[in-house]
């Protein structure tokens, strides 16, 4: 062996330290919903951060422009599949917006127990997969316990788990079961257990704690300049819910409070959405109270809602009409509306342009986790790569929604 | 929405303001292209006004019409609690010179909603600092939500790429430079 004879200039031996280029995902176990993140690193810390979405694009917003209003409810249950009966319910809103009509109140309670239930089942999964993606698999498990209660209540009513299409214009498409009030009273009790069991696991987890608090912040007026809403805007401590500052449905009948954060992190967003699990048990609770009995469930206008069976069956009018809404579609007056509603992760809009026909000129959805997901290349910037996994977990990006 | 914030804006843009409705309870004002920042500003800097949050930003097609896009953006205070819709009208017949100026000086929010009505309308943002295709693959030709963009249209494979070639979300001149040394040839000396 030579002896080194050589000069070396200072640092050459030592380790190289350029700044390395790494790729997670877009099939990466955290990376659920399919993204793709590009990060150039020095160690272990993240300099720069590119987000890139887009892999479950399925062009959501053509497909629209193809059918009628009624073709459309399948869509939105893809859009947001952790929760598509909230989308369902958006999206019938916004056309009954533009047609000027209100459902009856019966319906307007069904919409929103069933609206609440999906929200409850949306938290439930994303804090119990946040959970799970740091380790903690029992929590999730407590968690998708609950989440299995409101999806056997949704097949009992819908006749589908995950994508129901149950929603329509100017009503759903079946009546409450004869147990509806039943079956909801008996799982919201368990559920509340459940979420109790379940934070006992993990609220005094000093792992737990030490890798949410104070990772992933962001300020109220970065917050708000993103366009953030819902949960994640509110742990910053904005308290701003559509359902209080733009009531819809019969929202303004029910109390509920509006859980605020204080940094703006992790841990802040992981604990309003557990606090809106309560929320959501609370306002379930009332609308069972007032939701009346009897009474009807569709707009009385046969323009819009499909005929009884029997009627299709046995008479010619019935015939007629049930035939004129399914192939030439519920005719819309020519305009535009915006519809709004609280959506699982925040402010879901519906931009629906009209051109008086049966079939949707434009149809925009706004979809909340959009805004939300462009400022994750700036949270994780000067973070470490294992603080990438609670941040986009916090987020809880839903692919379907985010790249519609 | 408000009322009064279109009857501010007729006021104190007079010139600009093309036209104003209302209907279902959304205020709708459509402003020169060529004042959309401005307007946009004033919107947020006003404090009668105080539209702290872009919600949302989308194009509409109109192939019959001249200017044919419409760029439609909502707006919304969170203090004031109200809302408007800002229209402008941009491009000819062909979907040419679909120009405007970018907002994301203003919020910061607009950003990929910019991004992506370019990707899927063919609208450009000028002064966006990052105007590339969101949704869909750089190699894709045609804006997909123009009227004139079959549905079923089909798009050629895409060659296989390099793989140095599919990472540069980053400029050249960002980093450090013997770090982009490596990331252009992928070798380490």
């Amino acid at each position: 062996m030579e002896p080194i004879d050589q000069e070396l200039e200072e640092g050459e031996l030592e380790l190289p330290s350029q700044p390395m280029s790494l790729n997670m995902g877009p099939s990466h176990p955290a990376m659920h919903g399919t993204i793709r993140i590009v990060m150039e690193l020095s160690g272990e810390t993240i300099l720069k951060a590119d987000v890139q979405i887009g892999y479950l694009h399925r062009g959501f917003e053509k497909m629209c422009e193809r059918g009628s209003y009624s073709q459309v409810f399948p869509y939105v249950d893809r859009c947001n599949y952790a929760s598509p009966m909230l989308n369902n319910v958006g999206f019938a809103l916004a056309v009954e917006k533009l047609l000027d009509i209100t459902v009856p109140e019966r319906c307007q309670y069904y919409r929103v127990i069933l609206g609440e239930l999906a929200r409850i089942a949306d938290h439930l999964t994303s804090n119990g997969a946040m959970a799970m993606e740091l380790g903690a698999f029992t929590p999730l498990l407590w968690f998708m316990k609950g989440r299995e209660m409101i999806y056997d209540i949704m097949e009992e009513e819908t006749g589908a788990r995950l994508t129901h299409s149950f929603g329509r214009v100017g009503g759903m498409a079946q009546p409450p079961s004869v147990n509806f009030k039943a079956m909801v009273s008996a799982v919201i009790p368990r559920i509340r257990s459940i979420i109790g069991e379940a934070e006992s696991l993990l609220l005094q987890n000093r792992i737990f704690m030490d890798r949410l608090q104070g990772v992933g912040k962001i300020s109220q007026a970065d917050a708000i300049a993103l366009g953030w809403t819902g949960p994640c805007l509110r742990s910053t401590g904005v308290a701003y819910d559509v359902r209080k500052a733009h009531p819809y449905l019969v929202y303004d009948r029910f109390t509920f409070d509006v859980p605020v954060g204080q940094e703006g992190d992790n841990w802040d967003r992981f604990m309003v959405r557990l606090e809106e699990l309560r929320q959501s048990a609370r306002i379930i609770d009332q609308a069972l109270e007032q939701m009346p009995e009897k009474g009807p469930i569709n707009v009385d206008d046969p323009r819009i809602v499909l005929p009884p069976k029997e009627e299709v069956y046995s008479t010619i009018e019935g015939t007629i009409q049930h035939f004129k809404i399914v192939m030439e579609g519920i005719k819309v007056p020519a305009g535009e509306a915006y519809g709004y509603t609280e959506g699982g992760n925040g402010e879901l809009g519906f931009y629906i342009v009209s051109d008086g026909s049966g079939t949707p000129y434009r149809v925009r959805i706004r979809p909340p986790c959009f805004a939300i997901t462009q400022a994750l290349g700036g949270l994780i910037t000067g973070l470490m790569i294992p603080d990438v996994v609670p941040t986009f977990g916090s987020l809880n990006m839903i692919g379907g929604e985010c790249d519609h | 929405m408000s009322q009064k914030v279109v009857d501010i804006l007729k006021e104190k843009f007079a010139a600009v303001v093309l036209e104003t409705k209302s209907e279902h309870k959304d205020e709708t004002a459509v402003v020169e292209a060529s004042a959309w920042f401005e307007v946009a500003q004033f919107l947020r800097d006003d404090p009668r006004c105080d539209m702290q949050m872009m919600v949302d930003l989308c194009g509409v097609d109109f192939p019959d019409r001249e200017p044919r896009f419409e760029v439609v953006m909502h707006l919304h205070s969170i203090r004031l609690k109200h809302r408007l819709r800002l229209k402008a009208r941009v491009g000819d017949r062909d979907g040419d010179e679909a120009k405007i100026k970018s907002v994301v000086p203003i919020w910061s929010g607009a950003n990929w909603f910019e991004r992506e009505t370019y990707d899927l309308m063919g609208i450009e943002f000028e002064g966006h600092p990052d105007l590339r295709r969101i949704l869909l693959y750089p190699e894709f030709e045609g804006h997909p939500l123009r009227k004139d963009y079959p549905a079923n249209k089909i798009q050629p494979l895409v060659p296989f790429r390099e793989g140095y070639e599919k990472l540069p979300p980053f400029d050249e001149f960002e980093g450090m430079s013997f770090g982009r040394q490596v990331f252009r040839t992928g070798k380490v000396d």
